[in-house]
C-alpha cells in the first residue's frame, strides 16, 4: 500500500505543554486509519497538524516533518490554503456556514476557483448521501438541517473540493445511534476515493469502519497496526488495558 | 399571629421593591405622556414636510428632521466601517499584548468621555486644524467618534458569539483568514452588529452637545443639506425652542411637536434595534 | 481570483484592521494632546491654584475672574443631588428585577429601562423646563424652578438605567448557593437580600454607582437647560447653578478663538476629564473586584 499522508519526528507544544512527543506515522491511501487513545492523548492535535489548523494558535510551536506524498505540508513555498483544499476536514460538530445548503458546498469551489455549477453541487450531495433529502430545498438555510444530516453536508462541502484526504474529528460525538450509523457507513464509501484519518472515542466505530488503527498515549504513539490485531491482539500493556476499557 | 405578621413585613418589604421600579416606569410614563398628550396636537402632515416660517414661529420642522437624517448617515458612514474594522482587529487578529491591551483600555475609557468633550475635540480638529468650519460634516464626523466605542464594544460582542468551529470551517475550506471573516464570520455576526449598530445611532441622532460648536445652526433659511454648511437639527432645534428663542412661550408648540417627533426616531430605531436582537437570540436557541 | 491576489488582499487587509485599532489610540491621544495643550496655554495666564481655589467665575468681567470652586461645587451639588435620589431607587428596582420580578415582567421591564436610557438628554431637559421647574416653584413657592433641585432630578432619571443595569447585573451573579444557605438557617427573602445578597453584590453595586456618577457629573444638555446657569457660589439645592459642562456649553459659543477665555473652558473640560475618568475608573476597579471575588 502506498503511503499517503506521514508525520516524522513530530513534536507540537503549545506555550509550555509539549503535546506530541516524536511522534512517526502513516497513512495508507484509500483507507480509513482510526486515531484512538484517552481524553488528552494528542489525537486530534496530531490530526489538525496535516491541514495546518494550528496556525491559528500563536502559541503553537511545531517540529519535525508532515508530508502528504512528497510534498512538505510546512514548506513555505506552498499556499496553507492549497493544502487545505487537497487535505479536507470535517469536525465534531457539524459547522455549516450561515448560507444556503447550495452556498455552502459552492463557497469553497467559488474561492478556489472551481466550477460550482448544479451539477457539481449535485455530485458532492450524492456522494455524501444527501442528494435525495435535500434536493427540492437547495435554497434552505442550511441551519435548518437536523444534526446528522448537516454533518453529512459538512462531509459534501469537504468532498466537493475533490480532496486527497479527508480528516474526521470525532465526526459523530454529537450525533444519535441512527445517524451515526448512516454517516460510518458513508465513510466506509467514501475510502474508494479518498484517504481517510478519523479521530475518534468509540471503540466499535473504530472497530466497524476502520482498516487501520493507532493508540496514542499521553502524547506518543503507542501502537499501530489492522484494527483487527490491535484490538484482537494487542502487544502493548497500555492498549490492552485501553480497550478494555480499563482507563478512558 | 406571628405567622400573620411576617407574611405582613414580607408584604411591606415586596411592596417597597415594587414602589421603586414602578416610581422609574413612572419617569418614562410621565415623559411620554407630557410629549405625546401635548405635542400629539402640533404633529401633522405640514409639520413634517414644511420648513421653519415667520421667525421659527410657524410652518414646520422639515429643514431639522432633514438636517438629522443627513447628520446620522454622515455618523453611520464614518462609525460603522471604522468600529467594525477595529472590533475584527481587536477580536480576530489581535494577540494578548500591551498593545491590544491598551487599545481596549482607551476604548473604555473614551465611552466614557462627557459627550461635551467630544464636542471641542470636533471643534479643534474638524472645525478649526482641518478647516471644514462650523459644518454638516464637522458635526456628523465629531458624532462619529463618539460612536465609534459603542460601535466597537457591541460588535465585538457580537463577533465573540460566533463559535471558534465556524471560523475553522471555512479555513478547511482553504478560505484565507479574510475571506473567512469578509464571507463567513460577519454574516454569522451579522444581526448583533446591527442591533448595536441600530442602537448606537439612534444615541447619536439625539445627541446636542457635539453638535453645539461643530455645526448646528439656529435657522437656516430653505432645507440646505450641503456638507460644508451649518444644518439645524431636532435636539438642537428643541434645545433652542425651549430655551433661546426670542418668544418662548409662542414657540412652545413647536417645542413640544419637536420634542415628540425627536422621541419617535429614537424610540423606533430602539424598538426595531430590540426587534432584531429578539430574532437572532430565538434563532440562537 | 488568483491565489496571488487572494493573499495580497488577505495581507492588505490585515494592515487595514491593524490601522483602525491605532485610530483608536490616535482618538484618545488627541483628545488627551488638545486637553493638555489648550490648559497649557491657559496656566501661562492664570496661576493653576488660582484657577482651582478661586471662588468667582467671571471671565468677562474687567478684571477677569477664573476660579472655578463654583463650578465644581455646582456640578457636585447636583450630581450628589442625583445620587440621593437614584441610588436608593436604582438598588430598589434591580433588587426586584432580579430577586421578584417573574421571567415574563423581566421581559417588560429591562426593554422599559432600556427605552429610559434612550430618551435623548435634550428631552429630558426639555421636560425639566415645562414639569419640574413649574413643580418645584409651586412647592417651594419660588419664581422659577430652574435650580440645583431640578437638575438633580434629571441627573438621577438620566444615571437610573446605567445604575439599574450593572446592580441588577451584580446581584444576578451572586451564587444561589449563598441564598441557600441563608434560607436553610431560616433567614426571610428580605433578611436574605439584606443580609446576603446585598452585601456579596457591593462590589458590582458600587460600581453601579459610580458608573452613574461618571454619566451624571459628563451630562451637559439637561443641567443646561434645567439650572438656571447663574454663575455664583451656590449654598443649596434651591440655588441656581452653572455646571462644568454648562459653563462650557454656554462660553464656548461665545469666545473669541485663542483668548485666555477661550483656554479657560479648555481646562474646565481638563478637570472635567479627570473626574469622570476618576468615576468611570472606579466603576472598573469593582467590578474587575466583583468578578474576580465570584470566579473565585
Amino acid at each position: 500500500m502506498k503511503t499517503k499522508l506521514s508525520a516524522e519526528n513530530l513534536n507540537i507544544s503549545f506555550g509550555t505543554k509539549h503535546v506530541l512527543k516524536n511522534v512517526n506515522v502513516s497513512f495508507a491511501e484509500n483507507e480509513i486509519t482510526a486515531l484512538i487513545g484517552p481524553s488528552g492523548c494528542g489525537k486530534s492535535t496530531l490530526l489538525r497538524s496535516f491541514n495546518r489548523m494550528h496556525d491559528l494558535s500563536p502559541d503553537a510551536k511545531i517540529s519535525g516533518s508532515l508530508k502528504l506524498e512528497n510534498l512538505d505540508l510546512y514548506s513555505k513555498t506552498v499556499p496553507v490554503t492549497e493544502i487545505r483544499k487537497r487535505i479536507g476536514m470535517v469536525f465534531q460538530k457539524a459547522n455549516p456556514f450561515p448560507k444556503s445548503i447550495f452556498d455552502n458546498i459552492a463557497y469553497g469551489l467559488k474561492i478556489n476557483n472551481l466550477p460550482h455549477d448544479k451539477g457539481v453541487i449535485e455530485k458532492a450531495l450524492r456522494e455524501a448521501f444527501l442528494w435525495e433529502e435535500v434536493k427540492n430545498d437547495l435554497k434552505m438555510p442550511a441551519t435548518r438541517l437536523s444534526g446528522g444530516q448537516q454533518q453529512r453536508l459538512c462531509i459534501a462541502r469537504a468532498v466537493a473540493l475533490r480532496p486527497e484526504v479527508i480528516l474526521m474529528d470525532e465526526p459523530c460525538s454529537a450525533l444519535d445511534p441512527v445517524s451515526t450509523l448512516k454517516i460510518e457507513e458513508l465513510i466506509s464509501h467514501l475510502k474508494e476515493k479518498y484517504t481517510i484519518v478519523i479521530v475518534t472515542h468509540n471503540m466499535q466505530q473504530a472497530q466497524r469502519i476502520a482498516d487501520k488503527t493507532v493508540f496514542m498515549y499521553l502524547g506518543e504513539v503507542k501502537e499501530e497496526g489492522l484494527t483487527s490485531q490491535i484490538f484482537g491482539n494487542p502487544v502493548n500493556e497500555v492498549t490492552a488495558n485501553y480497550i478494555t476499557g480499563q482507563f478512558g | 399571629m406571628l405567622r400573620k405578621s411576617q407574611k405582613l413585613t414580607s408584604v411591606i418589604e415586596w411592596g417597597t421593591l415594587l414602589l421603586s421600579t414602578l416610581l422609574v416606569c413612572f419617569f418614562l410614563v410621565v415623559v411620554i405622556w407630557e410629549i405625546v398628550s401635548k405635542g400629539a396636537s402640533q404633529l401633522s402632515w405640514e409639520f413634517v414636510t414644511q420648513v421653519p416660517t415667520d421667525g421659527m414661529t410657524k410652518g414646520g420642522i422639515l429643514t431639522p428632521i432633514i438636517g438629522t437624517v443627513l447628520l446620522t448617515l454622515i455618523t453611520a458612514l464614518f462609525s460603522i466601517p471604522f468600529g467594525v474594522a477595529c472590533a475584527i482587529y481587536l477580536q480576530e487578529y489581535a494577540e494578548d499584548n500591551w498593545l491590544t491591551r491598551t487599545i481596549r483600555a482607551s476604548i473604555r475609557n473614551l465611552s466614557g468621555v462627557p459627550s461635551i468633550i467630544y464636542g471641542l475635540f470636533g471643534l479643534a480638529l474638524f472645525v478649526q486644524a482641518l478647516q471644514f468650519g462650523t459644518s454638516l460634516i464637522a458635526a456628523g464626523l465629531t458624532l462619529g467618534l463618539l460612536s465609534l466605542p459603542y460601535i466597537i464594544t457591541t460588535t465585538e460582542e457580537a463577533l465573540m458569539r460566533i463559535p471558534n468551529s465556524t471560523r475553522e470551517a471555512a479555513l478547511a475550506v482553504g478560505a484565507t483568514k479574510f475571506e473567512t471573516i469578509k464571507d463567513v464570520i460577519i454574516p454569522s455576526a451579522m444581526s448583533g452588529i446591527l442591533t448595536g449598530v441600530v442602537l448606537t445611532l439612534s444615541r447619536a441622532a439625539g445627541e446636542t452637545a457635539p453638535i453645539l460648536f461643530t455645526g448646528a445652526a439656529f435657522y437656516i433659511n430653505g432645507t440646505s443639506g450641503f456638507v460644508n454648511q451649518e444644518f439645524m437639527a431636532l435636539p438642537y432645534h428643541l434645545y433652542m425652542l425651549s430655551t433661546q428663542h426670542q418668544s418662548i412661550d409662542e414657540v412652545r408648540p413647536i417645542a413640544y411637536g419637536t420634542a415628540l417627533v425627536l422621541i419617535v426616531v429614537v424610540f423606533l430605531l430602539n424598538l426595531t434595534a430590540f426587534y432584531i436582537r429578539y430574532k437572532y437570540r430565538k434563532n440562537e436557541n | 481570483m488568483k491565489y496571488k491576489a487572494r493573499l495580497s488582499l488577505d495581507i492588505f487587509f490585515k494592515y487595514v484592521f491593524k490601522a483602525t485599532g491605532l485610530l483608536v489610540l490616535a482618538l484618545l491621544g488627541g483628545i488627551l494632546a488638545m486637553l493638555i495643550y489648550n490648559s497649557f496655554s491657559f496656566f501661562m495666564d492664570v496661576k493653576p491654584l488660582d484657577f482651582i481655589t478661586g471662588i468667582e467665575w467671571n471671565p468677562t468681567a474687567k478684571i477677569p475672574k477664573y476660579g472655578m470652586v463654583p463650578l465644581i461645587l455646582s456640578t457636585t451639588i447636583v450630581t450628589f443631588g442625583a445620587m440621593i435620589i437614584a441610588i436608593p431607587l436604582g438598588i430598589g428596582t434591580a433588587a426586584f428585577i432580579s430577586e421578584y420580578a417573574s421571567p415574563r415582567l423581566k421581559n417588560i421591564l429591562k426593554p422599559t429601562i432600556e427605552m429610559l436610557a434612550a430618551i435623548p438628554s435634550v428631552v429630558i431637559g426639555f421636560l425639566g423646563i415645562v414639569v419640574v421647574s413649574p413643580g418645584i416653584a409651586n412647592l417651594a413657592d419660588l419664581s422659577n424652578g430652574l435650580n440645583a433641585l431640578n437638575g438633580a432630578i434629571l441627573l438621577a432619571v438620566m444615571a437610573l438605567p446605567t445604575i439599574i443595569t450593572v446592580a441588577e447585573d451584580a446581584i444576578h451573579a451572586v451564587p444561589k448557593t449563598y441564598k441557600e444557605a441563608s434560607y436553610g438557617v431560616g433567614a426571610t427573602k428580605w433578611q436574605t437580600l439584606r443580609k446576603v445578597v446585598i452585601p456579596a453584590a457591593a462590589p458590582g453595586i458600587i460600581a453601579a454607582v459610580m458608573l452613574g456618577v461618571g454619566r451624571a457629573i459628563g451630562e451637559t444638555m439637561t443641567v443646561l437647560m434645567a439650572t438656571g446657569n447663574a454663575s455664583i457660589l451656590p449654598t443649596g439645592m434651591f440655588d441656581s447653578v452653572k455646571t462644568m459642562t454648562a459653563t462650557i456649553a454656554i462660553e464656548m459659543g461665545e469666545v473669541p478663538y485663542q483668548t485666555t477665555h477661550y483656554f479657560a473652558l479648555y481646562a474646565i473640560a481638563t478637570v472635567l476629564f479627570i473626574m469622570t475618568l476618576a468615576a468611570n475608573m472606579l466603576g472598573e476597579y469593582f467590578i474587575n473586584r466583583f468578578r474576580k471575588y465570584h470566579a473565585a
